[in-house]
């Protein structure tokens, strides 16, 4: 089956800033894929380059098995909500949905129409004058009616107060539901991410940390409390993610085929957000050169 | 457009239980209350992703699970259907085994247990009873 997103060694380099690093991973069709990392971890560029916006400087990316942007054919199978979801100020929401009309061959006018009025939005009302919920589902209306198959959204919600936030991922699963399109969208906040992705990608300074299923990468991560252990004497096949010590205890993030059975540690099963905040700490934590860690979980 | 659905499902973020385990433990829930009945309507994908924002995957492998179930079956095109009643579909029947559990909890109070001790004592005899069924 193609991948959604396939890249394999895609660097991007900005004169001396290095912006993504030797990136690989295969995010499947059909999930909804959330983009994490700190703000300049290489989010946006790792979209831009599955947009075509961006060229690599070295490696390659696929976009449902072509290159992006390589003809209109492609143009019209990838939608891209930018940063801070861009609409045209000057013009009216019906001046929006005209080009989208001109400049989109598969466009869905009827389901254009139909989402603004749901909305209540007024079509003769300039962009400009709509507040920050109904510009951003403006943009996505924009990008779902041309029906694409992927829909690139690069943080779509930050700037969103937390029922816009909220409105905009309900519309988001609506059309995912409706459209089976495959997602990718990036938020620096997990909790965004915790209801509406099946797959997980951590980016942190321009390199994966982490790509996998959400469920099956919860279920092999244990965060474990329980007397000082040294570090050396844990069993073989855990990977400790993160470790903290005090005179008595250890606090241990660890990763582990099985379930984790010696009774002095109490396990408990981690969340969304404390997954990625460990591989986050272990990134900071990891000497420059080191090679990353990068799990494919299926 | 809901007219043939019961249920709407709520999630709760800090109980640490998957959503998709949520859906179904509400599902089986409504059913022991008698509140879903055997050709009842599950809301639809579209449904509960829109009230909820949630991956529609979440709510297929909710549904796909109780499908395993034998609880609910899918009509193509139209949705998903309660197939099945639970316990006569009333909590009425256990209303000795209630009673008992009351009288318990009372004694618990007497013997000065708060509401958290009850709770673990609860939980853990819970599962070591569970443990003895295994062995």
């Amino acid at each position: 089956m193609t991948a959604a997103i396939a890249a394999c060694g895609l660097t991007k380099r900005y004169r001396r800033t290095q912006a993504l690093t030797d990136c690989t991973l295969s995010i499947p069709t059909g999930r909804v894929a959330g983009l994490v990392g700190p703000n300049g971890a290489g989010k946006t560029t790792l979209l831009h380059l599955a947009t075509g916006l961006l060229e690599p400087t070295s490696g390659t990316i696929e976009v449902l098995g072509s290159r992006p942007a390589s003809g209109p054919a492609q143009l019209a199978r990838v939608g891209f909500v930018a940063q801070d979801t861009p609409t045209y100020a000057g013009l009216s929401v019906a001046d929006h949905l005209r080009m989208g009309e001109r400049m989109n061959p598969g466009w869905d006018a009827g389901l254009a129409r139909d989402r603004i009025g749901r909305l209540g939005l007024d079509p003769a009302k300039k962009a400009g004058k709509l507040s920050g919920g109904q510009r951003a589902q403006l943009a996505l209306t924009l990008a779902v009616a041309k029906r694409p198959r992927l829909l690139l959204l690069d943080e779509p919600v930050a700037s969103l107060d937390p029922l816009a936030r909220r409105e905009f991922l309900q519309s988001l699963m609506e059309f995912t539901a409706e459209q089976q399109i495959s997602v990718v969208l990036s938020s620096h906040l997990v909790a965004d991410l915790e209801r509406v992705c099946d797959y997980l990608v951590v980016l942190v300074a321009s390199r994966v940390r982490l790509a996998g299923e959400v469920d099956p990468l919860l279920a092999a991560h244990h965060l474990l409390t329980g007397p000082r252990r040294d570090p050396a004497a844990l069993p073989g096949d855990w990977e400790v993610i993160t470790a903290s010590h005090t005179g008595r205890q250890s606090t241990l993030v660890v990763r582990s085929g099985g379930p984790v059975r010696d009774p002095a540690w109490t396990a408990s099963p981690v969340s969304l957000e404390d997954l990625v905040l460990a591989y986050m700490t272990q990134a900071a934590g990891a000497e420059p050169g080191r090679k990353p860690i990068l799990e494919v979980a299926r | 457009m809901n007219r043939g659905t019961v249920i709407e499902f709520h999630l709760d973020a800090r109980s640490g239980v998957a959503p998709y385990l949520q859906l179904i433990h509400q599902v089986r829930h409504a059913m022991r209350l008698g509140l879903l009945r055997e050709g009842d309507q599950l809301p639809t994908v579209k449904e509960v992703v829109a009230r909820l924002a949630i991956n529609p995957n979440t709510v297929l492998k909710a549904y796909r699970q109780l499908e395993y179930e034998g609880l609910a079956a899918a009509r193509p095109g139209i949705g998903t259907f309660v197939t099945a009643t639970l316990n006569g579909g009333t909590l009425a029947a256990y209303r000795p085994l209630r009673n008992d559990l009351q009288k318990w909890l009372a004694k618990a109070r007497r013997a000065g247990l708060d509401d958290e001790s009850i709770e673990a004592l609860f939980q853990s005899t819970f599962r070591s009873a569970a443990e003895e069924d295994i062995a």
